[in-house]
């Protein structure tokens, strides 16, 4: 309990940090949301110095920072100039967008990952284990930028899956059941492109990992004694193998998080990466700063998740 | 075998990049107008009478109506030429060499993939090259000097990975100006990717400096006197450069996908300079795709290359054994 408080209170800080730095950092940036506003004709000088006033933009840094806190503590997270409205709303529509994206992706892909790397550890060597090797290998130089083009190609042409977005036009008015199958439907594409970019590394993180305990002594000494195969590797060999895999699933959210985001732009999903894409195109840093500090509280839970499943699975580390 | 064939592979894609103003028939910026979309140029050599020629040609395409399909003219046929115009081939005027088709504006696909591939490979590889420094700069001291340094480094490198890298990448490119020549699009690129990577080479450096620190001959030499500046110099940097070469390997296909996938989001190098990503962008309309599957070339072309350097990257790991 004490290692839990502790961790949170780290991410915390962490997360101020980030916020700090990045407050720091858009006060550097040259120009602001009405900066484009100055090259246009027909807009008097004063006027956008009025503006910059009025949305308190002219303010020294630390107050801005001081107002930005108090307005999160509100939930608002600042204010969109380019939305129009306060930030945190539009953040609470994509999270779950992202989440749900990521969170299948995550699933199907330990899913997957867990028993083909278990089975290529078990078959070392053999003819099949090299092809599988090449395979990964290949796998793992298709960036998810080309597999998603080609999916969402292969989806309009064929018809059979939805060609992007997270529901088809009128789900509104459709019984639940239907639009929960509209849904698994549109989340094919996005996901299989995911679940393609991880799946090489978590096989290998497993394949290594699950063959490290099969050469170690203490399975050795298991199978002098006679204990049978499939118990050595579920039973004494898979939850040994499993702690350095704790740690990967922290790791790898952040890749999975930063591959989300582009599948997102791709296929138009719903998610904080298009609304991210708007914000910087739009120079509207309250909307980056938002997404930023989510994506940043995404990954740090994430990470936290696996440091507790990490203390409960392995005793050494709890000093 | 397996590390001189990969050694072989990367050396001849980075030849083909490097010397594109030999290897492409076109330059990246040639229009032809009159063949928009033009499919790829089929290479012949026998002609219609079932006659074998040495020298390969090309029939003459026309197009049936503006956006429709293209059809070979028989009756028009032209030579390739090789070690014509500085460059290694090219079709007899007014004969067209499309080996990879063309885009919308009658550019040859081809050779904008040689030329596009100058921007994404150097961003790659110069971007690595300033986070590699980075990381040994900041690596070292932390690792060798210790105190608050060290508890810097690792305080700042925390808050650096506290976001998903994508996210960082494009927070920071956030915060600068959209609008931008190529020149400067290209020195922001390499900047922003290369300050962006140092963290995770810094780590890595630092945790071989600390080793290396405790080392016998090292110890040896502080007892005979030896400065710090000296100790650094001499035996703590020879012993990171596995270290920094693996990493090398990791990083620069990392951030040549990070340059291609800036340009594809409109963010980095743009028209008419061709780079991967913002010709892939091109093929992000799928109607485009799929009348105009070689519109694919520029993201197909990443592929040997990153797997070029993830197998490189994977033998030396190998060779260095666990715990890196």
């Amino acid at each position: 309990m004490k290692y839990a408080a502790r961790r949170f209170l780290h991410s915390l800080f962490l997360l101020a940090g980030v916020s700090v730095l990045s407050f720091l950092f858009a006060d550097l940036a040259p120009g602001d949301f009405f900066s484009e506003m100055r090259l246009e004709r027909g807009v008097a000088a004063g006027t956008v110095d009025a503006l910059r006033a009025r949305h308190g933009l002219d303010r020294p840094l630390p107050v801005r920072y001081a107002a930005w806190l108090g307005s999160m503590g509100r939930g608002e997270f600042g204010y969109s100039l380019a939305y129009n409205s306060a930030v945190g709303p539009l953040l609470r529509q994509r999270i779950p967008g992202t989440l749900l994206l990521t969170a299948s992706a995550t699933f199907l892909a330990w899913l997957m990952a867990i028993p083909l790397g278990i089975w290529n550890a078990t078959r070392r060597g053999t003819w099949s284990d090299s092809i599988f090797k090449v395979t990964l290998a290949i796998l793992l130089s298709i960036p998810e930028l080309l597999s998603a083009v080609i999916f969402l190609a292969i989806a309009v042409e064929t018809g059979w899956l939805p060609a992007g977005g997270m529901h088809a036009p009128g789900a509104e008015s459709q019984a639940a059941a239907d639009r929960f199958r509209d849904t698994l439907r549109h989340l094919v594409i996005p996901v299989g492109v995911l679940v393609l970019g991880m799946l090489p590394v978590l096989i290998r993180h497993v394949r290594g990992s699950v063959a490290d305990c099969l050469d170690s002594p203490f399975a050795l000494a298991a199978r002098a004694h006679g204990i049978p195969r499939r118990r050595l590797l579920f039973g004494h060999v898979l939850p040994a193998a499993l702690n350095p895999l704790i740690s990967l699933f922290g790791f790898s959210l952040g890749t999975l998080l930063s591959a989300s985001l582009l599948v997102e732009v791709l296929v138009g999903w719903p998610g904080l990466g298009p609304l991210f894409l708007e914000a910087i195109m739009a120079r509207d840093f309250a909307l980056v700063l938002g997404v930023v500090m989510s994506s940043t509280s995404l990954l740090i839970t994430g990470n936290l998740v696996a440091d507790l499943l990490l203390y409960r699975a392995d005793p050494r580390i709890r000093t | 075998m397996k590390l001189r064939l990969t050694l072989v592979l990367l050396a001849a894609l980075h030849a083909f990049v490097v010397f594109a103003a030999f290897f492409a028939p076109y330059d990246y910026a040639e229009q032809h107008r009159d063949y928009p979309f033009a499919p790829p140029t089929r290479v012949h050599f026998t002609d219609a009478a079932g006659r074998f020629h040495l020298r390969p040609f090309v029939y003459g395409v026309t197009q049936d109506s503006p956006g429709g399909d293209y059809r070979e003219d028989r009756g028009r046929r032209y030579p390739v030429e090789f070690f014509v115009h500085g460059r290694l081939f090219g079709a007899g005027a007014p004969g067209i060499l499309f080996l990879w088709g063309s885009d919308g504006f009658g550019r040859d696909v081809f050779s904008r993939v040689l030329y596009g591939g100058q921007i994404s490979l150097l961003t790659g590889l110069v971007a690595a090259f300033l986070s590699l420094s980075l990381g040994l700069l900041w690596g070292t001291l932390a690792g060798f000097y210790g105190g608050w340094v060290d508890r810097l480094l690792m305080r700042g490198a925390e808050l650096f990975l506290a976001l998903p890298w994508l996210y960082l990448l494009l927070a920071v490119r956030a915060f600068l100006p959209l609008h931008i020549s190529t020149t400067q699009a290209f020195f922001l690129l390499v900047a922003i990717i290369g300050t962006v990577g140092w963290v995770r080479p810094a780590r890595m450096i630092r945790g071989v400096v600390l080793s290396a620190r405790e080392r016998g001959f090292v110890l040896a030499a502080r007892g005979f006197g030896a400065s710090g500046q000296y100790l650094i110099r001499r035996h703590i940097l020879p012993l990171t450069w596995s270290v920094v070469l693996t990493q090398a390997t990791v990083l620069i296909p990392q951030y040549i996908l990070a340059e291609v996938t800036l340009s594809f989001l409109g963010l980095g190098v743009g028209e008419p300079v061709p780079s991967w990503g913002n010709m892939l962008a091109d093929a992000r309309q799928y109607h485009t795709l799929i009348a105009h599957t070689w519109m694919l070339a520029p993201g197909l072309a990443t592929v040997p290359l990153l797997l070029g350097y993830l197998t490189l990257a994977d033998i030396l790991l190998e060779r260095s054994g666990p715990g890196y």
